[in-house]
């Protein structure tokens, strides 16, 4: 499956990738709205939160709002969303994103967008093996 | 899937509108339905009504004070059904935050119970432009009241004569008959009772929920207080709502931004901490059963005793293998708590569904205390089957269990026997007569009719019929008020004895449990410290009832931080999630002592409330021994060394000089006085009179003078 991968190492920090996001699928330059977010801290090193499409969210949706599509890349249909954030919390990687002028969550669907405008090469799109489908146990 | 065509009912009456916009958690008006005359109409939400009673209990209680007369009794045509989830209700973003609460006067109590559920009802009903639906009157056939928003229509059905009545057939009936499509099935909601409800007082309300995972109905039940059999009385097969379909925003609140941030934190905490706290997510409320039987506190064969050697056969662990695992299970959308399980495909062993594959709601752990162990019954198909078929009957599990343990002590003690039953041996453990006599409920045949009655209603019949001693009933039978008692052993907290006895709707668990702040962890040694607390807690929990909240994200998970806080038992840090969901709707920030405020005026209303019916003074909050202390000599003998030691240690008495009447006879005097004494400080707290009336003084203070209100306690005081 298409999954976005980070390379801490090259990133200079400049927060590009998230305003690349935020244009692409909000039409705004606004880091609140990326769906990836590169954190700086104290000790000089830089990490990023975004969705690695592992899917624990698709379990937890109470009205199968997330999916997996055919290339293995985590949906949300917005319309049945009821914007509840049960995925918001239980995510491991802190990878949904939610933003107070829309009720639905949103989430890094792989799109490469910020990848190609990474002036580090920081960011890259990789194929990586489709985890299980999760689902309910009997 | 197809849409689909549905066929012509026929219409008694109608009234077309449009839904309002909803602003703040508030759609603005109610809805009320007459089914003796046919009337539909629609009624403002006042400021008084959002000022002074906020929205689901309150909503509940003022609209029917309006509605009854002073003696108006449970099967008038003036008694009301009262549904309302209050402003809070339907928020998706924090969890347990869409209860429904209903009310009626009761036909256990005599007075108004309130009584709160899950499903999708009450925030379907405002999203569909009602903040609460009142129906009044008595239809001469059976009917069914259709909310339809989106066709902007309201209609009053008179129900074909093969329409089923029990819950679990019924609704597969409602979706094939007003479901158009799998849209509508997620936009619907209804409540409904069962044949049960029409044979017994003990009758319940099922809020439906359309599961989208397992694309089937589920059910939530208002258990208390014999609503359902009101529903039934009143010919009512179901209330049905269709909504919009359903988002994050529907409830219009001021700051979704705050929702967002607050309900984010705790679904993290949830996901943090359920797995190594109470495990709701997996076992539900049964974690329960195991601690309960632990501490010596879970009922066990009528509340006689606390623990039993075969509760592991019914405890949390059984629990989470039978419960199906993985799903999403709230009972409202965004509740990760989620303590809502069910067993898919159980198969039905008796009466007219034997044999049938389907989905038992719960069991939750009153249900599996008090069809299980109060009865002692250890068999988990036993206790799904009774749940099952009490749900489909629309019965009370709880008043079920209460009532079926006191009829087997009775059996036990001869005041029964087989010639009275029609051949049940109703001894502890009889799992196949327990689960008849819930099919004689739904015939309304033999035993059934005088088990339907409750156990206040049992009393007088044995005393009447069978010459049963009327005071050791009245010890044994685990009724307050009317209402059989929820699944807490009491003997020994008298903080508890006072949070079932004084309460307003009877001796239910929701409004305080203090068991383990008092009796174990021993945090309220005085009578002004319990006192303090059964101000506290009743009115903390009140409020949940009035916005729509559901108690167990409450206190059923909580972050480790909370140990260091200076009041742990109450929790501040989810306190202030309340206060900031709370603002986030209504665009009204409050604090702890508004909140607190908001509830006393509610309560005191419902206190007044009772009193105008009746009701309402301290011979009424009186309970019975059983809850206080040892009634028997088994009971006495099964915990002969703790009551021989509080007998040296509170009496000064030497019970090697005492005969066991003796001892039990000093035990009674000093638990019943002891009680007395709470009573005194309790009512002292609460501002009320020494006979449990509001005073006008403490009306005043929380601006609950109103001329109705006055007018009833100005003739008590």
């Amino acid at each position: 499956m298409k999954v976005l991968a980070f390379y801490p190492d090259r990133c200079v920090g400049c927060h590009i990738c998230e305003e690349v996001c935020s244009q692409t699928w909000f039409k705004v330059t606004d880091r609140d709205k990326s769906r990836i977010r590169i954190q700086e801290h104290d000790d000089g090193s830089i990490s990023a939160l975004y969705c690695v499409q592992k899917g624990d969210c698709i379990d937890v949706c109470p009205v199968n709002a997330l999916t997996r599509n055919k290339q293995g890349v985590v949906l949300l249909r917005e319309k049945q969303c009821v914007g509840c954030l049960s995925c918001v919390g239980f995510c491991p990687y802190l990878a949904m994103i939610y933003h107070p002028d829309q009720s639905q969550p949103f989430k890094c669907v792989a799109c490469g967008n910020c990848v190609d405008e990474c002036p580090a090469g920081a960011l890259e799109i990789v194929e990586v093996e489709t985890p299980s489908a999760p689902g309910p146990q009997a | 899937m197809a849409e689909k065509t549905l066929s012509p009912r026929r219409v008694l009456a109608e009234l077309t509108y449009d839904a309002p916009s909803i602003k703040r958690g508030y759609a603005g008006q109610t809805l009320y339905v007459n089914l003796s005359d046919n009337t539909i109409a629609a009624r403002p939400v006042t400021n008084l009504m959002k000022e002074k009673f906020i929205g689901g209990r309150g909503f509940d209680l003022y609209l029917l004070w309006h509605g009854v007369d002073d003696d108006t009794r449970w099967d008038d045509p003036e008694n009301e059904i009262v549904i309302s989830s209050g402003p809070c209700g339907g928020t998706t973003q924090y969890p347990g935050a869409g209860k429904s609460i209903a009310a009626a006067i009761s036909p256990l109590t005599g007075v108004p119970i309130d009584s709160n559920a899950g499903g999708h009802f009450g925030p379907y009903l405002k999203f569909a432009g009602w903040d609460a639906i009142e129906v009044q009157g008595k239809a001469e056939q059976e009917v069914i009241v259709f909310v339809d928003a989106p066709a902007g229509r309201i209609t009053i059905e008179e129900v074909p004569a093969d329409a089923p009545t029990d819950t679990h057939v019924l609704g597969k009936w409602i979706l094939e008959h007003y479901a158009e499509s799998e849209s509508d099935r997620q936009q619907m909601s209804f409540v409904s009772a069962g044949r049960g409800s029409e044979h017994s007082r003990m009758g319940c309300l099922n809020f439906s929920l359309y599961d989208r995972r397992r694309q089937d109905l589920r059910y939530k039940q208002a258990g208390r207080g014999g609503i359902g059999t009101v529903l039934r009385d009143k010919k009512v097969k179901a209330l049905v709502v269709r909504t919009f379909p359903i988002a994050g925003n529907l409830n219009a609140p001021a700051d979704l931004g705050l929702l967002q941030e607050t309900g984010a934190e705790m679904h993290q905490e949830v996901h943090d901490y359920d797995p190594v706290q109470n495990r709701m997510r997996s076992r539900g409320t049964p974690y329960l059963v195991q601690i309960m039987d632990d501490y010596d506190l879970l009922p066990v064969h009528n509340f006689k005793f606390g623990t039993h050697p075969d509760t592991p056969k019914i405890n949390g662990e059984v629990w989470e293998a039978r419960l199906t695992q993985g799903l999403p299970d709230g009972c409202w959308y965004g509740c990760t708590v989620a303590c809502a399980h069910a067993v898919d495909g159980y198969v039905v062993r008796s009466g007219p569904y034997k044999g049938q594959a389907v989905i038992v709601d719960g069991p939750e752990y009153e249900t599996v205390a008090g069809v299980g162990s109060n009865c002692g019954i250890f068999e988990p198909d036993a206790i799904l089957e009774i749940n099952f078929y009490c749900d489909t009957y629309g019965i009370d599990t709880i008043s079920f269990g209460t009532a079926m343990a006191f009829a087997m002590e009775c059996y036990e003690a001869g005041i029964l026997d087989e010639a009275k039953t029609g051949g049940l041996e109703l001894t502890f453990g009889s799992a196949d007569d327990a689960i008849e006599v819930l099919h004689q409920m739904a015939r309304g045949d033999e035993f059934g009719r005088i088990f339907g009655m409750g156990i206040r209603g049992m009393q007088d019949y044995f005393v009447e019929h069978y010459g049963a001693d009327a005071q050791f009933v009245r010890d044994i039978g685990m009724q307050a008020k009317g209402l059989e008692y929820s699944e807490y052993m009491t003997k020994e907290s008298l903080a508890q004895q006072g949070g079932y006895g004084l309460t307003n709707k009877g001796p239910q668990h929701d409004e305080a449990w203090l068991i383990f702040m008092d009796m174990v962890n021993n945090e309220l040694p005085t009578f002004e410290d319990k006192a303090e607390a059964l101000h506290y807690f009743p009115m903390w929990r009140t409020w949940f009832g009035l916005c729509g909240f559901c108690k167990l994200p409450w206190n059923d998970v909580v972050h480790p931080k909370n140990k260091l806080s200076p009041e742990p038992q109450k929790i501040m840090h989810h306190v202030e999630n309340y206060q900031k969901i709370y603002e986030g709707v209504t665009g009204t920030a409050v604090t702890l002592d508004d909140i607190i405020t908001m509830s006393e005026r509610v309560y005191n209303f419902q206190r007044v409330f009772n009193i105008r019916l009746g009701y309402g003074l301290r011979q009424h909050d009186a309970i019975p021994y059983r809850s206080a202390g040892p009634v028997t000599a088994e009971e006495y003998e099964s915990r002969a060394e703790r009551y021989d030691d509080q007998l040296r240690e509170w009496l000064g008495l030497d019970p090697a000089q005492m005969s066991l009447e003796e001892k039990m006879a000093a035990h009674r005097q000093y638990r019943t006085e002891r009680y007395q004494k709470l009573i005194d400080a309790v009512y002292a707290r609460r501002g009320w009179s020494n006979d449990g009336v509001p005073t006008l003084e403490k009306l005043r203070q929380l601006g609950m003078d109103l001329p109705e209100v006055v007018a009833v306690v100005e003739k008590h005081l």
